[in-house]
């Protein structure tokens, strides 16, 4: 029996102490530990579990959901590839493989001493910026080999993660055209003095009159939200900043907390304002973990500032202030109520609603969560008007609307039009030529082919969390697709059975198609499982698992029907192959220790 | 009454990885067997002397697949026949034979042959003769099209009467209650 | 008069809070489900008891009844759609129903026969799951569980031990129990426990009852599921 290693009792003693003893904070004291001693031990679980009073089945419940903590050994150094379309089309797997190479070791696996794990991870939020990959939760932009050859350098000679080159760690904003959001240089506070000066109830008359739509997906009306919660009763009502930005292709939830950190934190100050609310959160992905410090040193500033803490502005009883929790690599989390699950240190398992957040969210409390942008954009509401606001965009969509452009195109990076700008004319701005298809708002929203370019970003037509990812015509549709349905496989939470189960059988089929033993058979049961994920799946995550597939399928068919390469039904599997364990075992390889694909008759 | 002599229906069954189980209790449709027969004729079948599979309209196969020689069978009923049935467990959905697929090959190899005491003197067998075992069983549907199925382990007498005739008459099987089983 | 709503055009009445299911069940209306038990609060995770509303499909134990609704229920296109989640539950799992203590007393099973699934259709994902079989009492088999929590819920809300929890994400969630070593003679449960007698499939066995009541003369050997009013009252007899 070895001695129980002291760091681990310390970073545990550490992290609850940091999180005053409350089992609701179990998911940063997780990560924390995770971050101090490599992964969670045993003997670190014990600890938590005694310290907390929980179960040991909470914790390991929570550990074993997210993709970061790791309760089993994976190297002092944890390389994982970001892995979206974008990173493909930009040579990841190769790079990949040649970091395999060079550390002598297999995808996915801790090398034997300990060291160092090569894995793969659900896209990173640097398309503008790929291939790119996290090592221990640090993003690293713009990888090729030469910088492949140095990491592995690097980390044979064990040189600590601090001590690496900043090059490497380098974001960019890479804004590219600028509206009244990204353009609009406002001093910290002027909106919040501006909503003060308003008060709480002109303020949301202002937010309806505005016509501010969410920005994260749903579109719901900003105003009638903030409304709904601040009318629900309640011992006290939270604002939730939804930082989780895992739809892959998106980035501009990244770039407005590198550059506008203190619009999106007056965003939610005005939230809190409207809904008497003295706690925010935001949720910050843990991708995002290189921009804590920085966010943190925001919020003390404005503290300091007198515009987040006890008597905001100096108004008696405005008193509100916001913390920031990290996620651990579940893109089920960016959904509201995972969201929620785990803000309050749960598995990210999505509720059931009704009953919704407005009146039943954290802790079971009313609760407001918008989308980064959301916040952001309502503050120019508060300065300006929504009168103001609403004259911008189309009439349905009022504002303007951030787009995370990436792919193939000469100018990737973050683009603010007005509402109603047409695709084509995001592509021409983006330098975009020879292009066959845009997916626009992520895998889970629309692939528009070349004759709906003329299309507009707007919720009457087509709306969109953000991404915007261009393909040539030299992409392979299909690719895409599979790509995607991957993706989808392995973020489902596993709650529901039809997306649980389907979302593998989903993957399994796109996989032989694309290893040539497709028939028009699996075609059927792609439509089939199509079907059942829209209709019987849980949440959103299920309902729009098959969007890519069923898209693609519509408009670039050719691209299936090249994997279609059997006309009768094959195997999933090669059949031969399914032989070599016991030709290896035998050491037979005559004629009849092989199985042919197609037999003679 | 339709008076016209209809030409029989040939069928074909065969035992793949299964312990005939699904035949005899085949078998236990006793007296029905002779309706039975004025519908169908019976090529190849361990109930026949036919070696040779011909064309015919309906193949029953029961058992999963094992091994290599498991595979050609079964793709020469899918050539042969229009219609295959899988009948019981093992073809359905591996059964008994498949409860080893929690291991790998490797393993039990070398457990069967190599580490406990018996038969091959510690030499895993590599005469050509012997088909190769596949690295994982697989039920029927898994390498080929498979029409219809008749679950139970075995199905019943009743059972596999009731399906056939379903079949017979041109529809998908419905056993309903009592006879719809998996063990 | 109490309020009412129809499913598949016959009058339910409901209590106010009453979700669907638990009203048509307290009408006698079979509604297939697997994760629903009349004694726990509604979980909506195996989506069997999926019904269409105004041409809206959702989980109908966790949607409250409400007046003047019309839900259908047992319509051919919805117990194709549920027949096809009971084949997904069969093919994730390892379901060898003919060495099962469970069999003829399963939910699965019965629900499986009721929608006249003959085959669980999809490729089998033939996973590697453990058996425990430490505990002098239970033996676990992990091998046929369908992750719907009801053995999670009972251990923390009527045995306050928390004995049981899911643990990993997507297609590898997992059922863990409260112990260090992973095993279950290393918890607190007993035999006593509601834990232990709500699993609606054949993961909890009690050692002590092997083959008491012989195949043939099961609960759902006598009738079919649909055909009970209340079939977790007649398996809890068992
Ligand atoms: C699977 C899934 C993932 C989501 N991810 C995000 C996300 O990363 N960021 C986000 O703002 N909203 C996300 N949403 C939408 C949220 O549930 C919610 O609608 C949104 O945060 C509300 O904010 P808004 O009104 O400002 O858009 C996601 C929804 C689903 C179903
Ligand atoms: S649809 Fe998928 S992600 Fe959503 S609850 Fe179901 S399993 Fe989880
Ligand atoms: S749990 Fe039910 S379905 Fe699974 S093997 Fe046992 S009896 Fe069959
Ligand atoms: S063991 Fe049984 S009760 Fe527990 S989650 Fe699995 S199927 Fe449900
Ligand atoms: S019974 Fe409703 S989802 Fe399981």
């Amino acid at each position: 029996m070895s001695a129980i290693p002291d760091p681990v009792a310390a970073a545990v003693a550490a992290t609850v102490a940091r999180h005053r003893q409350d089992p609701h904070y179990i998911l940063q004291m997780l990560r924390e530990i995770q971050e101090a001693c490599d992964w969670i031990a045993p003997e670190a679980i014990d600890r938590l579990q005694q310290a907390l009073g929980l179960p040991r089945t909470k914790v390991e419940g929570v550990a074993g959901f997210y993709s970061f903590l790791y309760t089993k050994p994976r190297g002092r150094y944890r390389v994982l590839f970001s892995d979206n379309i974008t990173d493909r089309m930009l040579g990841n797997m190769e790079l990949l493989r040649r970091m395999c190479e060079q550390l002598w070791i297999e995808r996915g696996k801790t090398s034997e001493d300990g060291l160092v794990s090569v894995d793969t991870t659900s896209c990173t939020g640097m398309c503008d910026q790929g291939p790119a990959l996290l090592v221990n939760n640090y993003a690293i932009t713009r990888v090729d080999a030469p910088r492949v050859d140095a990491i592995c350098e690097l980390i044979r000679a064990q040189v600590e993660l601090a001590a690496w080159p900043r090059e490497y760690f380098r974001v960019d904003d890479q804004v590219r055209r600028k509206d009244v959001l990204l353009g609009a240089a406002l001093a910290p506070g002027e909106a919040l003095a501006a909503g003060c000066a308003r008060g709480a109830e002109a303020l949301l008359a202002e937010l309806k009159l505005s016509k501010l739509r969410g920005r994260g997906g749903a579109g719901f009306s900003t105003g009638l939200k903030w409304e709904a919660c601040r009318n629900a009763a309640g011992s006290e009502h939270y604002v939730v900043c939804n930082a989780d930005e895992g739809e892959p292709g998106t980035f501009k939830d990244r770039v407005l907390l590198s550059a506008h950190a203190d619009l999106v934190f007056e965003g939610m100050s005005l939230c809190a304002l409207a809904l008497g609310a003295r706690r925010g959160m935001l949720y910050l992905r843990g991708e995002y973990r290189y921009m804590l410090d920085q966010l943190n040193a925001v919020l003390e500033r404005r503290r300091q500032a007198g515009l987040l803490g006890i008597g905001i502005l100096g108004r008696e009883g405005f008193d509100f202030d916001i913390e920031i929790h990290l996620g651990a690599g579940a893109y089920i989390c960016g959904e509201e109520s995972a969201l929620i699950e785990s803000l309050e240190g749960k598995r990210g398992t999505p509720r059931n609603r009704p009953p919704f957040p407005v009146t039943h969210g954290y802790l079971d409390q009313p609760t407001v969560v918008n989308n980064v942008e959301t916040f952001a954009a309502s503050c120019l509401v508060a300065l300006r008007g929504g009168a103001w606001y609403a004259g911008i965009g189309t009439s349905a969509s009022a504002g303007t609307k951030i787009l995370s452009v990436s792919g193939d195109c000469a100018r990737p990076g973050l683009y603010e039009y007005p509402y109603g700008v047409s695709v084509s004319e995001v592509l021409a701005a983006c330098g975009a030529v020879d292009v066959q298809a845009v997916q626009v708002s992520g895998p889970s929203g629309v692939c528009l082919a070349a004759g709906e370019f003329g299309r507009r970003i707007a919720f009457e037509d087509i709306p969109t969390a953000g991404a915007f990812m261009v393909f040539d015509q030299r992409r392979d549709m299909f690719a895409v697709a599979r790509n995607f349905v991957h993706f989808f496989a392995h973020e489902s939470c596993g709650f529901c059975t039809p997306c649980r189960v389907g979302t593998s059988l989903l993957r399994n089929l796109m996989d032989k198609l694309n290893n040539g033993h497709g028939s028009p058979y699996d075609f059927a049961e792609i439509e089939k499982l199509n079907r059942i994920l829209q209709a019987m799946s849980h949440c959103g995550l299920g309902h729009s698992a098959c969007n890519p597939v069923l898209d693609t399928i519509a408009k670039f068919r050719p691209a299936y029907e090249r994997r279609l390469q059997q006309k009768e039904f094959e195997p999933a599997f090669d059949l031969d192959w399914a032989l070599e364990p016991a030709r290896q075992m035998t050491g037979r390889d005559d004629a009849g220790a092989h199985i042919g694909s197609v037999e003679k008759s | 009454m339709d008076t016209v002599v209809k030409k029989k229906l040939k069928v074909a069954t065969t035992s793949l990885a299964g312990c005939f189980g699904c035949h005899m209790s085949f078998l236990d449709i006793d007296e029905r067997l002779f309706d039975l027969l004025e519908l169908i004729a019976f090529d190849r079948t361990p109930l026949t002397d036919i070696k040779e599979l011909g064309e015919c309209d309906i193949g029953i196969i029961e058992g999963g697949l094992c091994n290599a020689e498991n595979v050609h069978v079964l793709r020469e009923f899918r050539r042969q026949c229009k219609l295959l049935i899988a009948i019981g467990a093992c073809a359905i959905n591996g059964g008994l034979p498949a409860q080893r697929n929690q291991l790998s090959l490797a393993l039990i190899l070398e457990e069967v042959y190599h580490t406990s005491v018996g038969l091959a003197n510690g030499l895993i067998p590599n005469d050509p003769e012997l088909p190769l075992p596949l690295a994982k069983v697989r039920p029927l549907h898994e390498v080929v099209r498979i029409d219809y199925f008749i679950p139970g382990c075995p199905p019943s007498a009743d059972a596999i009467w009731k399906a056939l005739n379903d079949i017979l008459a041109g529809h998908a099987p419905a056993l309903g209650h009592g006879l719809i089983h998996y063990d | 008069m109490s309020a009412s709503f129809t499913i598949d055009g016959k009058a339910v009445p409901f209590a106010e809070g009453q979700t669907i299911i638990q009203a048509a069940l307290a009408a006698g209306v079979y509604i297939p489900h697997l994760c629903h038990h009349p004694e726990f609060k509604p979980h909506g995770s195996c989506k069997l008891c999926t019904v269409r509303i105004s041409g809206r499909q959702s989980a109908s134990c966790t949607t409250l009844a409400q007046a003047g609704m019309a839900v259908e229920s047992d319509t051919p296109a919805l117990n194709d759609e549920r027949r096809t989640l009971t084949q997904m539950l069969f093919v994730e799992g390892n379901h060898f129903c003919p060495s099962c203590e469970k069999s003829g007393n399963c939910k699965l099973q019965a629900t499986a026969y009721d929608l006249g699934m003959m085959t669980a259709h999809f490729d089998h994902f033939f996973p590697s799951r453990p058996v425990d079989a430490s505990h002098p009492d239970v033996l676990l088999d992990f091998n046929r569980c369908i992750l719907c929590s009801l053995c999670v819920r009972a251990s923390r809300d009527v045995d306050g031990k928390n004995a049981f929890a899911l643990s990993g994400r997507g297609i590898k969630t997992h059922l863990i129990v409260n112990a260090k070593s992973g095993r279950l003679a290393d918890t607190d449960v007993t035999l006593q426990d509601k834990a232990v007698r709500v699993c609606p499939v054949g993961v909890f066995l009690r050692k002590d009852r092997g083959f008491n009541v012989p195949i043939g003369r099961r609960v759902f050997d006598l009738k079919p599921v649909s055909a009970y009013v209340d079939a977790t009252a007649a398996l809890a007899k068992e």
